[in-house]
């Protein structure tokens, strides 16, 4: 108790008439937040370790208990906020750079909740599509530029390598090592189930999971942890990580408490060191070096699986993907500063990018005003948070959309948003063997087809309200949209009308 | 003041109709004329046109450009603009009737040219890039003139009125092709300007349309990287620029092309026995997804010798075929055909996607 001390964030709230002590919480919550106390034949809470992940509320058999978030604060200031004064008093305790998870928390604009998508009326019949065919199938890749004909005047049909969706979403890089064995087995299922691909993140890929590579994109990013030969080999096409939405501009830091069994084998570094992966790759500090990644990824392969260039949407994204259109990319990922992760300093995670639907909007305008934007496919994430998001996302220009943050809600997660702690009670963002068996593949699995048979239910219902009955016909469809409350510049660079024209 | 076709999109619904005589053999305008009069109520007196293929035989190695002109001025700058770039062999307004019916026309001329050699080999660009680019700056950069028809020996002729009208201002009776198109529009709202009336043409080929695409902005923008200029922001324009890029840009046929922009279902695909015709219909889904057309359409694709018919691909727009002897007839509805010829025979109604072709007998123009 000092200078530093304020009132916990939450407080728990157990009703001493239901509680039966039956100790599930005390047991569940890896913060040690709840004890059974003997003298009092009662259960009691340590309140300040409380991160209000939900995890006791949620198995309470009896419905006992509730985290609320405590009135005890400090009086009302609407330039320092109780927020900013618990980092200030935290700081001057530690002297460290300060710690988050998860995507940028704070209110700033979200423009998929400022565009409205269209429908037909009397002009243009809609399409039921329960009636009636309605395709959500995407190809990623670069496409070729001119048509071949062989002496005898058959059209030549050989393609770049390409990736195939069932529909336009992919479960973007999550590595192990942030996340547990058992959420990975859950991705790696259920995008072989689903027709689509999960991303191995940094961090390799587990020897269990190579039988999914052909729904597996395996990432290369600064740090190489776990990439080797068969790694490049075993999936269906390799990311080249140069940044991430929720800390552009600086690596990863996987700590040394993460780094154990597994963890450590699959990322090919001893146990318990702590995992840096560098800001930049060390081998490109040019957009030239990052050709000569490309193509050494390719040679690598023979040729045979799509590079995907992975980049954080920053102030100068039009021109940087004008560039990698010409390094020998096939596909772009494009990160918004919304996007999510498992550790980020705060400043860097709530500062530093740009909001992917602006991003993505001058992405795909530069891209065609060069005419190259079939060099290459644009797959967007960065907080895509449901089907009406990755509809929005498509007519802005996307060929698909990257989600991890809802994926890992499907799993379990309350985002409580302290994964960097290594405490996950939901089994996802750890590596502690009593918590990652709290997460049954065979159920996340389940429940993440289920989420994406949903979103696709709606996207299909979406498009036959549009009457439009195939995904291609929406991609860059931006009369499709109109903004709410978007001034004419934001409107410019959407490119779309706003509500009313 | 009103906004007009190019500053708004403006859906409309459609009547269209065709006629072919697959011995070339030469017929009037007259007969698709009276053919658009029955189908007077699928238009709504804001739209008429027609093109007629083999009318110029006199100059038929001659781009026939037709003009819409505002003002003299405009002519003359266009007219000096032309002569830079193509020699003119003829120019001429083009004869019309007067009648109640039609009225506010603007100056509409029509230039037989040829491209100045010395010009193509300049730009390093074959002779219809050169025309198209030519038209392309026209219709774009010279506000008040418009060309709205250039291919050779072909020509389109349209105007604010109901179509019927249109063919008897424009005296088509006194011309001679040995295929006709036609076009009556029912636009949502009044734009009142003769160059947004149909067919829409580009070089030779012209379309004539009935729908409203859901998918106009996506094949808009990705046609755009081609060098093509959507200035009237309608189907017809755009589905001109589709057929333009993949025939002779890409050198796709007729066939394959409308197996992008009407492209098989991709469970119809997988049904697919032929092996080779698979692999064709999947390359060229993957290859061209942004040119895939959805929302209901019928179109007929007039060019040199021949036509095309299609659908989209789940038909929700009609449009029946008939023949008879040596001709074949095309139309949103079998009364238009039955008044073409009322004898005519085998009428069925194309299957959503699938392309009816006909083309004039080798020789015969």
């Amino acid at each position: 108790m000092g200078v530093e001390f304020l009132y916990p964030e939450y407080e728990v709230i157990r009703s001493t008439d239901r509680c039966i002590a039956c100790r599930v919480c005390e047991r569940q919550c890896a913060n040690e937040v709840h004890s059974y106390s003997a003298e009092r034949g009662a259960m009691i809470s340590d309140e300040s370790k409380c991160v209000n992940c939900q995890r006791c509320v949620s198995l309470c058999p009896t419905r006992a208990l509730k985290i609320v978030r405590s009135d005890c604060v400090l009086k009302a200031n609407a330039n320092w906020s109780n927020d900013t004064i618990r980092e200030i008093y935290k700081q001057a305790n530690s002297g460290g750079v300060l710690l988050s998870s998860m995507g940028n928390p704070k209110s700033m604009p979200v423009y998929w909740d400022r565009i409205l998508i269209n429908a037909s009326q009397v002009t243009n019949p809609p399409i039921d599509p329960l009636r009636e065919p309605m395709e959500t199938r995407v190809f990623l890749g670069k496409k070729p530029d001119r048509m071949t004909r062989s002496p005898d005047g058959r059209l030549v049909c050989d393609l770049p390598p390409q990736l195939e969706l069932s529909m336009p979403v992919m479960f973007s890089a999550m590595s192990y090592g942030s996340i547990s064995y058992n959420a990975h087995a859950s991705l790696a299922r259920a995008a072989t189930e689903l027709g689509t691909y999960y991303n191995t993140g940094e961090g390799g890929l587990h020897e269990d999971f190579y039988k999914y590579g052909a729904h597996t994109v395996v990432q290369v990013a600064s740090g190489r942890f776990g990439v080797h030969e068969d790694y490049l080999e075993a999936g269906a096409a390799i990311e080249i990580k140069m940044g991430q939405g929720a800390k552009p501009g600086i690596g990863g830091h996987l700590p040394g408490t993460k780094i154990v069994g597994d963890v450590s084998r699959t990322r090919m570094i001893p146990e318990g060191s702590d995992a840096i992966s560098p800001a930049p790759h060390h081998d490109i500090y040019s957009i030239e070096d990052l050709r000569q990644l490309v193509y050494s990824l390719k040679e690598a392969t023979e040729y045979k699986k799509p590079i995907i260039v992975k980049v954080a949407a920053v102030h100068n994204i039009a021109a940087i993907a004008s560039g990698i259109a010409r390094s020998g990319a096939d596909i772009i990922a494009i990160d918004g500063f919304r996007g999510g992760t498992g550790a980020a300093p705060t400043r860097i995670r709530d500062n530093v990018g740009i909001p992917i639907e602006l991003a993505l909007a001058s992405v795909d305008r530069r891209l065609r005003d060069e005419g190259i934007r079939n060099n290459v496919s644009l797959v967007v994430g960065g907080s895509v948070r449901s089907s009406a998001d990755v509809v929005k996302a498509v007519a802005l220009g996307a060929d698909a959309c990257y989600v991890a943050t809802a994926a890992v809600l499907a799993l379990g997660c309350h985002l409580c948003r302290t994964c960097q702690t290594g405490k996950c009670n939901w089994g996802i963002a750890t590596q502690r063997p009593d918590l990652v068996k709290r997460l049954n593949p065979d159920i996340g699995s389940e429940r993440l087809v289920n989420l994406m048979t949903a979103w696709r239910r709606e996207i299909m219902e979406l498009m036959g309200g549009m009457g439009i009955n195939s995904i291609e016909a929406l991609r860059g469809n931006r009369l499709m949209l109109r903004g709410v409350g978007l001034n004419e510049k934001e409107l410019e660079i959407l490119g779309i009308s706003h509500a009313g024209e | 003041m009103p906004i007009k076709e190019g500053q708004i999109r403006i859906p409309s619904g459609c009547a269209i109709a065709a006629v072919i005589s697959k011995e070339g053999k030469r017929m009037t305008g007259e007969s698709i004329t009276n053919a658009m009069k029955v189908m007077h109520d699928r238009s709504n007196g804001l739209g008429g046109g027609f093109a007629g293929y083999g009318i110029y035989p006199e100059y038929k190695d001659f781009y026939a450009l037709h003009l819409f002109f505002d003002s003299r001025d405009t002519r003359k700058t266009c007219e000096a603009y032309l002569k830079e770039h193509f020699e003119i062999v003829h120019s001429e307004i083009i004869p019309t009737r007067k009648i109640p019916e039609i009225t506010d026309e603007p100056k509409i001329w029509r230039y037989f040219v040829a491209p100045f050699r010395s010009a193509l080999a300049d730009m390093q660009l074959d002779e219809k890039e050169f025309v198209a680019r030519a038209v392309m700056k026209i219709n774009a950069g010279m506000p008040g003139a418009y060309v709205f028809s250039s291919g050779k020996n072909m020509g389109t002729f349209k105007a604010v009125g109901y179509p019927e009208d249109v063919g008897c201002f424009y005296r088509l009776d006194e011309y001679e092709g040995y295929s006709w198109t036609a076009h009556g529009r029912y636009p949502t709202n009044t734009p009142g300007w003769w160059g947004g009336a149909h067919p829409f043409t580009l070089l030779d080929y012209s379309i004539v349309h009935n729908g409203e695409i859901s998918s106009y902005d996506a094949n808009r923008r990705f046609i755009e990287m081609f060098g093509y200029k959507c200035t009237l922001q309608t189907d017809t324009e755009v589905i001109t620029y589709i057929l333009d890029y993949l025939t002779r840009v890409q050198g796709l046929t007729l066939e394959e092309s409308a197996n992008v922009i009407a492209a098989p279902f991709w469970s119809t695909i997988e049904r697919e026995s032929d092996r080779s015709k698979k692999e064709r219909l999947t390359f060229l889904r993957t290859v061209f997804p942004s040119l895939l057309i959805t929302g209901p359409f019928s179109v007929v694709l007039g060019f040199t010798g021949g036509l095309m018919a299609l659908n989209d691909r789940l038909k929700l727009r009609s449009m029946v075929v008939g023949e008879k002897d040596d001709k074949v007839f095309i139309s949103s509805e079998e009364a238009a055909i039955r008044e073409m010829e009322p004898e005519a025979e085998n009428i069925w109604a194309p299957a959503g996607g699938e392309p009816v072709i006909v083309r004039v007998r080798e020789g015969a123009v």
